[in-house]
């Protein structure tokens, strides 16, 4: 498969402050990539640098033919990359429809309205309501839903499952694993190396704003111990 | 004669409408004022010099091009929210991200700059407007007389108030505009162009100032001072009714206004203060405003 996403030698400022010091990873298109690491290590950094998310960067990020850094954060997306922040950013002034709807289509090839709301059904009972007023895993499901539309084949998804219970960890995998069926190409921060391990291709180790390891699927039973020592579990 | 708490009825009710007219401009304004504070997080203060250029320019379009009021009710908004825009754009958009007190202290410059110039030209007694002739004279209630162009500023501004209103509650525009409210760095994660909205906003601001200025025209005259006048109650409506809350400036608009009529008629003396005794308690009691979500 070819690379969908290329980063060489990306640092990143938040303000004055030097968060990432030379990252350097790909994604071949149609696989789960994992950014593992510890809290701090730059893992969201990443994700902010590949978006422009009030983030200064330099380097490179391609994605396909398109090299990213230089543009403005609004036409970012317009490449095909969407992402899921942390925080998962639902607006508490706009009803679960509406958080759903804001995502503008942005290329041809999204999901409609209806196949992410069979996706998640839970979403289609709530639609009315304010989106904050969600369960966690509902507003996750929410903050992935909402991107499927666009029309992005690159996904960043951060921590996905941070806070959620292992019934909804473990439903989330699944709509991992749907889309990576579906042929979406998913960049994905974790620090839960269980689940990043059953989903993903391969794995990249992150640690003071750089990419210190790679471990590829394949390699996963002779490359577990190295990445625990990383991760400390 | 009817009387109420030993006000004759005809007085009371033309309080009460002078109120309404008053609230009027108060809810325009002040809708303008927190939709700007809301996407740019800047306290407007020229806010009142747009209102004032808004009834200058409808002033020269009548008396330099022969424009009539229905022409400048639609020219003059425009021509300000097009100023409006240079304003974001060429002032505004570099100090974006710095302390409040930089828009602050620019727009108040901004505003004294405006008026000065004006004041120079046309000095501070006014120039009368004429009411429309479509709209003048008046038709009887039965109770009172009522003076049809002031029915008709009560009738504009809610139709404005309300339009605004629907269009930031219930349109995915306006859903757009409240999400970059909340985090203008997902929105245009999302491939929003927010800093164009930004702009657009605080050029419609500026026009919703304009129109009010238009309306207000043929009622006060046209003054350089008449926004200088206006704004600082403006701003306590906007603080009781709670910063950035739209349904909360139009309703807290046209309540104070009331209240400031009512004051006129059972305490002449407190009418002019009444509205910051009421901001005053509203931000002992609420500080975030009636409206206010507290952050």
């Amino acid at each position: 498969m070819p690379d969908l996403l290329t980063i060489r030698d990306l640092h990143a400022w938040y303000g004055e402050s030097h968060v990432l010091h030379g990252v350097t990873l790909s994604v071949p298109e149609g696989q789960v990539v994992t950014l593992l690491g510890r809290n701090g290590a730059g893992k969201t950094s990443t994700l902010r640098a590949i978006m422009g998310a009030g983030i200064t960067r330099k380097g490179s990020v391609q994605l396909g033919d398109s090299e990213l850094s230089s543009l403005a954060p609004h036409r970012i997306p317009r490449l095909g990359v969407a992402w899921c922040p942390e925080e998962r950013g639902i607006f508490a002034s706009l009803s679960v429809a509406e958080n759903l709807a804001l995502p503008p289509v942005l290329l041809a090839g999204g999901m409609s309205t209806e196949e992410v709301l069979d996706l998640f059904p839970r979403l289609r009972e709530k639609a009315g309501g304010q989106g904050t007023k969600l369960s966690g895993g509902e507003q996750q499901m929410l903050a992935i839903g909402r991107i499927l539309r666009t029309g992005a084949r690159l996904l960043l998804l951060d921590e996905p499952t941070e806070g959620l219970a292992p019934v909804i960890v473990q439903q989330i995998g699944q709509i991992i694993s749907v889309l990576r069926e579906r042929g979406f190409t998913i960049l994905l921060v974790e620090q839960n190396f269980k689940f990043a391990s059953r989903l993903a291709d391969r794995h990249y180790v992150v640690e003071h704003g750089q990419v210190v390891d790679c471990v590829e699927r394949a390699d996963l039973a002779a490359g577990r111990g190295r990445l625990e020592t990383y991760l400390g579990v | 004669m009817t009387e109420i708490f030993g006000v004759p009825m005809p007085v009371l009710l033309g309080q009460i409408l002078i109120g309404l007219i008053n609230g009027s401009f108060y809810a325009v304004l002040s809708l303008g004022l927190a939709l700007i504070f809301g996407l740019l997080n800047i306290i407007n203060f020229a806010h009142g010099a747009l209102y004032m250029l808004g009834a200058f320019v409808a002033y020269w379009l009548l008396n330099l091009l022969g424009i009539p009021y229905w022409g400048a009710l639609l020219l003059a908004p425009l021509a300000v929210g097009v100023f409006g825009v240079l304003l974001e754009r060429v002032l505004l958009k570099p100090i974006a991200g710095l302390d409040h007190l930089y828009g602050l202290l620019l727009t108040f410059g901004l505003a004294l700059i405006l008026e000065g110039v004006l004041r120079d030209g046309y000095g501070s007694t006014g120039m009368p407007y004429a009411i429309p002739d479509g709209l003048k004279g008046g038709f009887n209630l039965g109770f009172m007389f009522m003076p049809t162009y002031r029915a008709w500023v009560i009738v504009a501004s809610l139709a404005v108030c309300l339009g605004t209103w629907l269009l930031v509650e219930k349109t995915p525009l306006g859903a757009r505009l409240r999400a970059a409210t909340e985090n203008p760095t997902l929105v245009r994660a999302f491939g929003i162009n927010v800093p164009l909205m930004i702009t657009l906003t605080f050029g419609f601001g500026a026009a919703l100032a304009a129109f009010a200025g238009v309306l207000a025209a043929p009622i006060y005259a046209v003054n350089p001072t008449m926004g200088a006048n206006l704004i600082i109650v403006v701003f306590a409506v906007v603080v009781i009714g709670g910063m950035g809350s739209i349904l909360g400036a139009i309703t807290t608009g046209f309540m104070l206004g009331l209240i400031e009529g009512l004051t006129k008629v059972y305490y002449p003396e407190g009418s002019a203060m009444v509205v910051f005794v009421i901001m005053a308690i509203v931000l002992l009691v609420k500080p975030a405003g009636l409206f206010g979500k507290a952050s």
